[in-house]
């Protein structure tokens, strides 16, 4: 055994190291820093030992908040999901209608988080919003600033509209990676478009869409800006996510102890997620 | 199983075709017998593949007309045709097991259960994978991949024509020979009509009873291996054949003897009436290298295990022979062709000879 | 001079190269011939320095260079799948190597066409890869790869793409073209057949492993050991399990396969017997020859000769017959075996030997 090692390749990741650093293990650190202590905002710090985690995850706030998030990503991954499958589907795999779709589909992608919150939050105004003025002239009572239900409507309503392209795209890339030859053996054994679907496509798709599931999963979870600039996490509590929650307590009432607990326990649930993710598709590749 | 006739076909992919060169299949007419075993065999570009989709209803042709058992299946789609097809590359359906890929076909089709488990596990034995049954298909290494597609066509009862385009492609040489052999057997046994394009001589040859030769969409011979090896219609079927391919050299002919340069040659007939540019053709293993005949030099030896290959000058010209293993390769060498192996081209199409007299 | 030492690759749980020692020499051709996922493909990718071994060393010309950059090895590489710049003309392709080193644009021109003309390139030169057959691609990945001038090529199945008779061709170019150059060319290539054309030294592989290097022909006609015979025969090799006693290998039904001379002095016992398919004959090529009786499974006739795959007890064995013989699946036929050409090894899987030799 004489492996040479280039002791110069440190320096090459360095910059990362520092990188992540500063994004992510310092800010990281803070927040434990935080998440174990009290203060009254004089700068002065007491131990609170896990004080704030008991609090936080004994309150009904946190697990209201929390189960707002949960359904949340249910209801749009339910929605998403299959749309998005629907739409690659039957999206062009040749012609001039590919670059047409592609192209249509990266819209939504491309406008930042808050303008789409703000393009929405004008959209459902009853009083200017088109969509608002409409529901409302054709007898709906539509009002998501007084009704809880209607809010949650609009969210996801935006939320579909802003993010399904991904999980389009994503499928598209996985179904025209699919060679003909599949397509031509399953008309030879004459199988039904159904069966084409599930079991050529759905599971040349099977690892995209594991992704887009994590990708919606994750981002949704930590959805914050949109419904911010739409209801502010009104009415009442009904929109009131974790992350909003957590703003609400850091900056709003500056309860830093319980906010930065609540962070820890969000970034665990994420990190878990992720982890759990992360091994379903690769036994999935250990099993190919 | 079904005769397959080919009815005039021709075939462009560009709309409104004029000149032949617009065409990737210039005009093909050919009758596949019931229970025969066939090659497509050309370069790529040659339009085999092309013929082969038409077959099986996936392009459908410019004009003419394809007939299963006499009846126009032109516009019927490729499900309505009733073939199988094995592909170049393996295709199974991924998630299911080795049993189920091959009950696929017959389930889409309404078939009782019990019927599906007796077919389906007659053909496992067949293809010998009954100890891969309940294993998931995506497992299995390319050339069982392929037994699974070649089962799924064969489990079927209702198949006109099992179609193979390049199946042997993705597989190792020592399990190509065993697939390759498995099939023939099959074929003999069951009498399967097979149709399987290649670029590869050794795979048409060794698989088929009758090869079709085609080259820049036209079919330039049709024959069994023996007649494309001994007499090769065309120079492109002496030189696409065999390894290394024939040797064709500028020629007179003078009655029953032909002239190379200098030397004289004798042939087995007087060919009749050539005319345009001729050249004669011989290949490798009737030159027969020795101390008798026209002096070579030698400018190569390739030995490949079981014979050499000797690339030598005669007359200024390349002229490959081939020697046995244990062969003698003497220090003054000579050549001599064997008559039976002599072929006369004229203007590369194969002249026939008349009587000896 | 390329020197591969004891090195292994390991990813994750698998073993991808094992313990592979390996001497390539200035202007020499090396075949490394093994089937699929034997590890030819990642031990090209060692001795270009695009992979780094688990153990082990790569040493260039007495330097040590494990670890050492592919960058910084002149190395070129030519894959199976035809690898050009799609955007660029077969003549910037070729010339993109020497734009990279930084050759002036006389040099450029002059080694483009030499090389193109050595490819049979030059009408094409203007054309973009997109609008060339495979074999055309092929060849200007072929030719980008010799301007670079690099100290080793490697080829990775650089034919197995193309068709069979463009195949041929190439095969019998290549080694001219790299000739010349004092490179050391290493080729991977599953086919026996191909190691054979191209010629000069080989080195079968098997599950990562080296199982012998030497003159092509020679291992060819003396491999070391069974797994090695297997790996470099095509027709498969045709082998039997015999015990050894006096003289003679015993086969069912009282037949016996005398010892070859050169063998006389190994021990009794359990041998693989085996013999290519071209010592099989239907009638005696010579006055000893050992008839036996085997049933016909099925028949392969490729113009000139005949493949015929028969059984033999528990074996199945394949004929090359001159001229073209069709038998009935199931027939009983007689055939000869050419006992002179005999491969034995023994219980270990090595070639054998008579005790005096094999020490």
């Amino acid at each position: 055994m004489n492996k040479t090692w280039n002791n110069r390749a440190w320096f090459m990741v360095l910059p990362v190291l520092l990188l992540v650093a500063f994004s992510a293990v310092i800010p990281l650190m803070t927040v434990v820093n935080y998440s174990v202590q009290d203060t009254f905002g004089n700068n002065q710090f007491f131990w609170a030992g896990a004080e704030w985690f008991e609090e936080m995850l004994t309150s009904d706030r946190f697990w209201l908040a929390m189960g707002r998030n949960l359904i949340f990503s249910f209801i749009i991954l339910v929605i998403e999901i299959p749309l998005g499958i629907f739409i690659a589907l039957n999206m062009p795999r040749k012609g001039w209608g590919v670059p047409v779709c592609l192209v249509l589909m990266a819209l939504p992608l491309l406008i930042p988080w808050n303008v789409v919150g703000t393009i929405w939050q004008v959209f459902g105004r009853v009083d200017i919003g088109l969509l608002g003025y409409v529901a409302n002239a054709l007898g709906f009572d539509y009002n998501y600033v007084n009704d809880p239900f209607d809010a949650w409507v609009t969210v996801i309503v935006m939320d579909v509209w802003h993010w399904t392209s991904l999980v389009v795209l994503l499928c598209y890339a996985g179904l025209v990676s699919i060679p003909d030859a599949y397509y031509q053996a399953a008309k030879i054994d004459g199988a039904s478009r159904w069966a084409v679907f599930r079991y050529i496509q759905l599971p040349k798709m099977n690892r995209v869409l594991l992704i887009a599931v994590l990708l919606r999963f994750m981002d949704s979870f930590m959805i914050y800006t949109e419904p911010f600039v739409v209801t502010g996490g009104g009415p009442g509590n009904s929109t009131t996510f974790l992350s909003i929650d957590l703003v609400k307590m850091a900056i709003g009432q500056f309860d830093l102890g319980p906010a930065a607990a609540m962070s820890i326990i969000y970034f665990l649930i994420i990190l878990l997620m992720s982890w759990i993710f992360y091994t379903v598709m690769t036994n999935y590749d250990a099993e190919k | 199983m079904a005769r397959i006739d080919i009815d005039h076909i021709r075939h462009a992919y560009g709309p409104n075709p004029k000149a032949p060169k617009d065409y990737a299949l210039k005009e093909v007419h050919h009758t596949f017998e019931d229970g025969g075993a066939y090659a497509l065999l050309g370069p790529s570009g040659c339009g085999k593949t092309t013929l082969l989709n038409i077959m099986s209803g996936l392009v459908e042709p410019s004009e003419g007309r394809i007939l299963f058992d006499g009846r126009d299946v032109t516009r019927l789609s490729t499900q309505e045709r009733n073939i199988a097809q094995v592909f170049q590359f393996p295709v199974i359906y991924d998630t299911m097991t080795v049993y189920d890929n091959l009950a696929f076909p017959l389930r889409n089709r309404g078939v009782p259960e019990a019927e599906v488990d007796r077919k389906v596990r007659e053909i496992i034995a067949m293809i010998d994978l009954e100890k891969w049954s309940r294993r998931k298909a995506r497992g299995l290494t390319a050339d069982q991949k392929q037994k699974i597609s070649l089962g799924r066509g064969l489990v079927r009862s209702d198949v006109n024509a099992i179609l193979f385009d390049e199946p042997l492609t993705v597989i190792d040489p020592h399990m190509k020979w065993q697939l390759r052999s498995q099939l023939k057997q099959l074929h003999r046994r069951f009498g399967y009509t097979m149709i399987y394009v290649t670029h590869d001589q050794t795979e048409a040859l060794s698989f088929a009873d009758k090869v079709v030769v085609m080259f820049e969409g036209e079919t330039v011979q049709i024959g069994t291996p023996a007649e494309l090896f001994e007499r090769p219609r065309h120079t492109f079927v002496g030189y696409f054949i065999g390894s290394p391919g024939m040797n064709v050299m500028p020629a007179a002919i003078d009655g029953t003897s032909a002239r190379v340069g200098s030397q004289v040659i004798a042939l087995p007939g007087r060919p009749a009436a050539p005319s345009g540019s001729i050249e004669l053709g011989i290949r490798p293993e009737f030159v027969r290298l020795g101390r008798e005949g026209m002096p070579v030099t030698i400018e190569k030896i390739e030995d490949v295990g079981r014979h050499r290959i000797v690339r030598t000058r005669l007359e200024g010209r390349d002229l490959a022979a081939i020697v046995p293993e244990d062969g003698d390769i003497p220090a003054d060498p000579r050549v001599a062709f064997d008559p039976a192996g002599i072929n006369i081209y004229a203007d590369s199409w194969r002249v026939d000879y008349g009587s000896a007299a | 001079m390329l020197e591969l030492r004891n090195i292994s690759k390991t990813v994750g749980a698998e073993t991808h190269i094992s313990d592979v020692s390996l001497t390539l020499a200035h202007g020499s051709l090396n075949v490394l011939l093994g089937p699929t996922l034997s590890g030819k493909t990642s031990l090209m990718r060692l001795m270009a320095g695009l992979d780094v071994p688990t153990s082990g060393s790569v040493w260039f010309d007495g330097k040590d260079v494990t670890g050492v950059a592919v960058q910084k090895r002149n190395v070129a590489m030519v894959y199976q799948q035809f690898i050009n710049y799609p955007a660029m003309t077969v003549y910037e392709n070729i010339a993109s190597p020497l734009r990279v080193a930084g050759k002036d644009g006389a040099t450029i021109d002059r080694e483009v066409r030499k090389a193109a003309d050595l490819l049979r390139l030059t009408p094409y030169l203007d054309r973009t890869p997109l609008n060339l057959s495979g074999g055309q691609q092929q060849r200007t990945a072929l030719a980008r790869a010799i301007v670079k001038n690099a100290s080793l090529v490697l080829l990775d199945e650089p034919l197995a793409n193309l068709d069979y008779k463009l195949r041929e061709e190439l095969r019998a170019e290549l080694p001219k073209i790299f000739a010349a150059s004092g490179t050391i060319f290493v080729y991977a290539t599953t086919e026996p057949s191909e190691a054979l054309l191209l010629g000069g030294h080989t080195a079968t592989l098997s599950e990562g492993r080296i199982t012998q290097f030497g003159p092509t022909i020679e291992v060819f006609r003396k491999p070391a050991d069974l797994v090695t015979a297997m790996t470099f025969s095509d027709p498969p090799l045709n082998t039997i399990v015999l015990s050894k006693r006096d003289a003679a290998f015993q086969l069912d039904g009282g037949v016996n396969l005398p010892v070859p001379a050169s063998l006389a002095g190994i021990a009794d016992g359990a041998y693989t017997v085996s013999f290519q398919p071209h010592h099989l004959s239907l009638s005696p090529r010579y006055p000893d020859a050992v008839p036996v009786k085997v049933k016909v499974f099925a028949t392969e006739i490729t113009g000139s000769e005949s493949f015929v795959h028969v059984d033999f007890a528990d074996a199945r064995w394949v004929m090359l017959a001159p001229g073209v013989h069709d038998f009935e699946p199931d027939e009983t036929i007689e055939i000869y075996i050419d006992t002179r050409h005999l491969l034995v090894f023994g219980a270990d899987g090595r070639a054998a030997a008579p005790r005096q030799l094999a020490a």
